[in-house]
């Protein structure tokens, strides 16, 4: 063995041996890097990816040119300036791209927490890549899709129990989606009874998702937006000076974003209730409190759930997803169309609805997110349930233990109080004391295979903020590792700031430059034909 | 849960001896003393209405695939419907690439740890700007009817007008999504829908009513080419010359997959285009495979400081010739500004927009041309023969991409009658636009893509003659 290959050795040896102290066990991690040119500049004139069908002799014989049929002016003169690629460099690029990705199945998503990112089974992904899921036509006649609607139907008898409501829908496309759906339900309940010129504010928390706040304003509602008093709890004394003849409801999250759950949420709705006002919470927050809490049994009249987190359906990059709206019967005559109903054995598309909200997509949803619910929820079964929610509630206890005894770490808020699913921790202490805040320990952390934390929601009322949820997906061992990834990014800025304020170190890329580009019309560019134009002189 | 006969395979901590370990770490007993935190009134003690747990995978699978085998599908069946949802070829890469488990189970990961994800998402825009021939594309969300809706709004902020102007037959689906956006006309934000007419006998817009219609009032005329009635608009140039004469921006609603051999939104002249990416390599998933993405000049800022939707672009990185993608102007989105900011973005169609790269990238230029024409000539071919049966009639221009008015008005058969019975035929006819459309009368929307042959087309056409007869 050459001096050198000893020395490279003994400095393996002594970096393991540094990474695995603390309490916990690190990766010796390096992110794949592939130093891989955009697909645009690959390839060259006359290779191909695919075939596709062409027209039979017959066919041609029969109608001519196909071009005859397009209109003057409307035929394409210009073919697109698209790649032109053999399949194999094709699918290479694209597994090269896949694993510089670190998703979640590779990596640890404790760190995005609001997210719920638990572990998507792979059976599920099965039963709806095959063809009588995945190649069912949204028009095709509905006795031909029995298995289907039976699948959505008995989807939202479990989720009518678990929030405690009566009338269901699964037509939105996420759970922000969901919260619009609610917006407009509450709309429609207000324009039937001629309220609507006099009820026009929505009230929401700071602590709720911005969907909360921003939805209602597509609807056409003012927004009013209540902060947190010194305890976290949205502020009583704010809400009820925010509630009058004016109120549409409130679209409300419990637990909130600091996973601090409010024990007074039903006195909340009640004043509500007796302004002649509706109310909703956001369920996004659930996985705590399944089978443990119901939006109903504190008076809500509406809620949602986020299929793609709560319940398992995987997040594929951000969508799609499926939000689920449930509502009490006295808002059921709402909900968009169409409504999936059963008669005897059989399951219906139920259009004739005349006071529905009409529709907030088309067709009848992202489906695949209810066969995987399905599957998921007939898996866990109710006691099944009420353990996910139970150990996610101690994961996060238990990872709460070892974030406090961090130094630079602070938990505001709700002293004595235990949080749920999640926690919105500050760094504020670190910063002051370093210079380095959440999002240089941010871009640290995933040099250690660890994915990138969520911060917290805009604006940031918690200064430095970090947000946490190790639900029920996580071992002892995924804790104790997510926890020294903090405690190491910590210590790093203790000793030396800029080796942190540099990160990240070890990943495909390094530290972003000309970031004037995100907010500068000279310089941005959103397709690469604009950024050629831009800043390779090319057209 | 004493005495439970299993631990679950997804939730690791349920091992008794693990849980116990972390509750001593806390100093509980149990995980009901952190429960104390919801108080005893909000607590549910119902048992939830549940069925047991189906615990193997195996019995798992076997129960949720059998449900699922009550389905038909299209692969079962000859599926001639179309409208909104179209059955084109899936490319076994495509699907490939979006079961990697990277793709599968990202979410919002940094732009470092999830750069491939951020790659692929500029790649897509990038090849979507090609084909559209606009240098800005947002990141899609859900779908075609949305993003109209949306448009509409944006096109609203822009010009600071609040009435858009219509196709009479624009997709009815669509229309009832963008009315949900667009509020109850009372309400004092509200983007007002108006109509301008379309001409019966060949299904083009109606250009002089349009003219007609047009005012400084109107903040944007929208059309749709190929339309929902399959035809593909002749007078585009015409419509983006009208609206602009008036100051009123236009909108193009498009089919990606048309425009290798369709003129493009940009060519045209269009100010935003919108649709569906779900013909660009996605499964039709009952609907499900939809996605709508926005797309608009990018020579005044005012367009993407009003968009909607995520914008993403490449920057540099420390090391010269090294790319990233950013997220541009978020502070303008829900997640940045709240209800300050520009509608909304949440969880939208990211698996779906990697599908597409694939799919732009295995196609190429040809690839586009060549599907263009297969589908116009297998789409005319299947008109053509079903035009010559008895009672059976080819309504509207014969200028259409992949979807024909088929009226089966002379056969004395309702579409529903005829649908049903093609059912026993194992065959999905097209979508009865009786209610949708009366005028029509007892008309179908066919659909022809490439994926079905000229055999398949000539079973169907045997099939139709046999249930009109």
């Amino acid at each position: 063995m050459s001096e050198q290959m000893k020395k490279a050795a003994q400095e393996k040896v002594a970096r393991l041996a540094r990474l695995r102290r603390d309490g916990g066990v690190l990766h010796d991690y390096r992110a794949p890097r592939w130093d891989e040119p955009f697909i645009m500049e690959q390839g060259t004139p006359g290779e191909r990816g695919v075939l596709v069908p062409l027209a039979e002799d017959g066919v041609k014989a029969a109608v001519g040119e196909a071009a005859d049929y397009i209109p003057e002016g409307m035929r394409r003169a210009a073919a697109p300036d698209l790649p032109e690629l053999s399949q194999h460099q094709v699918l290479r690029h694209y597994l090269r791209y896949s694993q510089m990705t670190l998703g979640m199945d590779l990596g640890s998503d404790i760190s995005e927490g609001t997210c719920t990112m638990k572990y998507s089974p792979k059976m599920h992904e099965e039963l709806i890549r095959g063809h009588r899921a995945a190649d069912l036509h949204p028009w095709q006649d509905e006795d031909t899709m029995q298995g289907l609607l039976e699948i959505v139907y008995n989807t939202g008898q479990y989720l009518k129990s678990i929030s405690g409501m009566d009338a269901f829908t699964l037509q939105p496309g996420g759970g922000s989606h969901a919260v619009f759906t609610n917006a407009c339900v509450m709309r429609a309940y207000f324009e039937t009874r001629g309220e609507l010129g006099q009820r026009d504010e929505m009230i929401t928390t700071i602590f709720s998702h911005p969907c909360d706040a921003a939805t209602p304003m597509v609807a056409g509602f003012k927004v009013i937006t209540v902060m947190p008093d010194e305890n976290g709890y949205p502020d009583l004394e704010a809400f009820k000076a925010a509630v009058s003849e004016r109120t549409v409801g409130c679209m409300i999250t419990n637990p909130e974003d600091t996973g601090i759950y409010n024990p007074q949420i039903d006195k909340y709705v009640e004043i509500l209730h007796a302004a002649g006002a509706l109310a909703f919470t956001d369920q996004a927050n659930a996985n705590g409190i399944l089978g443990y809490a119901r939006a109903r049994d504190a008076g809500f009249d509406a809620c949602h759930f986020n299929l793609h987190k709560t319940f398992s359906s995987p997040h594929g990059c951000e969508g799609p997803a499926t939000g689920a709206y449930m509502c009490t019967e006295e808002l059921a005559k709402y909900l968009p169309v169409p409504v999936v109903t059963k008669t005897g054995d059989t399951y219906h598309l139920d259009y004739d609805r005349p006071e529905s909200i009409g529709r907030v997509r088309g067709f009848l949803g992202n489906w695949m997110g209810v066969i995987r619910a399905y599957a998921w929820i007939r898996n866990m079964g109710p006691d099944g349930l009420k353990e996910v929610a139970e150990i996610s509630v101690l994961n996060n206890n238990y990872l709460d233990n070892l974030l406090m005894a961090v130094k630079g770490v602070s938990r505001p808020y709700a002293e004595g109080h235990r949080r749920l699913d999640q926690v919105r921790y500050s760094l504020e202490q670190l910063k002051e004391d370093t210079g380095v805040g959440t999002e240089a320990i941010r871009d640290r952390m995933v040099d250690f295979g660890i994915q990138s934390m969520w911060m917290s929601h805009h604006p940031w009322v918690v200064p430095e903020p970090f947000t946490p949820e190790p639900c029920e997906t996580y071992s002892k061992a995924d804790l104790d590792e997510w926890a020294a990834v903090i405690k190491k990014a910590v210590d790093e800025a203790y000793a030396d700031p800029q080796f942190v304020l540099d990160s990240p170190h070890e990943q495909p890329i390094d530290q972003m430059r000309r970031t004037e580009a995100l907010e500068d019309p000279d310089q941005w560019a959103f397709t690469w034909r604009k950024y050629k134009k831009k800043f390779l002189k090319q057209s | 849960m004493a005495g439970k006969p299993f631990i679950h395979p997804y939730i690791p901590n349920a091992v008794p001896e693990t849980k116990e370990a972390m509750l001593r770490e806390l100093g509980l007993s149990s995980i009901e003393e952190i429960y104390a935190e919801i108080p005893d009134r909000l607590r549910f003690k119902g048992e939830l209405d549940i069925p047991p747990a189906i615990l193997s995978e195996r019995a798992l699978r076997k129960h949720v695939q059998g449900l699922l085998d009550k389905n038909s599908s299209s692969v079962d069946y000859l599926n001639f419907c179309g409208a909104g949802c179209w059955q084109h070829h899936v490319p076994a890469i495509v699907d490939e690439v979006i079961n990697r488990a990277e793709f599968v189970s990202a979410y919002c990961g940094g732009d470092y740890s999830d750069l491939g994800k951020y790659l692929t998402r500029f790649e897509f825009n990038s090849m979507l700007g090609e084909l559209l021939d606009l240098d800005g594309v947002a990141n899609p969300i859900y779908d075609w009817g949305d993003v109209a809706g949306r448009s509409f709004r944006m096109a609203r902020r822009i010009t600071g007008r609040d009435k858009v102007l219509v196709p009479a037959h624009m997709s009815p689906m669509r229309l009832m999504e963008a009315r949900t956006l667009c509020q109850p006309e009372a309400m004092p934000t509200s983007t007002k829908i108006r109509f301008y007419e379309w001409d019966r006998e060949t299904g083009m817009v109606d250009l002089a009513d349009l003219k007609a219609k047009l005012d400084d009032s109107i903040a944007a005329v929208y059309w749709e080419s190929p339309g929902y009635l399959g035809t593909i608009e002749a007078g585009g140039a015409e419509i983006v010359k009208l609206a602009h004469e008036v100051g009123a921006l236009a909108i193009s609603g498009v089919d990606p997959v048309t425009l290798g051999v369709l003129a493009p939104p940009g060519a045209i002249g269009a100010d935003i285009a919108c649709g569906d990416i779900q013909a660009l390599g996605m499964h039709m998933h009952a609907g499900g495979g939809c996605s709508g993405f926005i797309g608009f000049r990018d020579d005044d800022p005012k367009f993407a400081q009003e968009c909607p939707l995520e914008l993403y672009t490449v920057l540099e990185t420390a090391t010269p010739g090294q790319y990233a993608v950013g997220e541009a102007l978020a502070e303008r989105t829900s997640y940045g500004a709240r209800d300050q900011g520009k509608d909304w973005v949440g969880t939208a169609s990211g698996l779906w927009t990697i599908a597409a790269a694939v799919y732009m990238a295995v196609m190429g230029p040809q690839g586009f041309k060549e599907l263009g024409e297969t589908c116009i000539a297998r789409s005319h071919y299947a008109a053509q023969r079903l035009g010559e049966l008895a009672g059976v009639e080819i309504k509207l221009s014969p200028s259409f991409f992949k979807e024909f008015v088929v009226d089966f008005g002379g056969t004395g058969k309702t579409v529903a009658e005829i649908n049903k019975k093609l059912l026993g035929h194992e065959i999905f006819g097209g979508k009865d636009l009786s209610a949708e459309f009366p005028e029509l009368g007892q008309s179908a929307l066919y659909c022809v893509t490439e994926y079905y042959d000229q055999a398949d087309i000539d079973t169907l056409v045997s099939a139709v003659k046999e249930v009109t007869a």
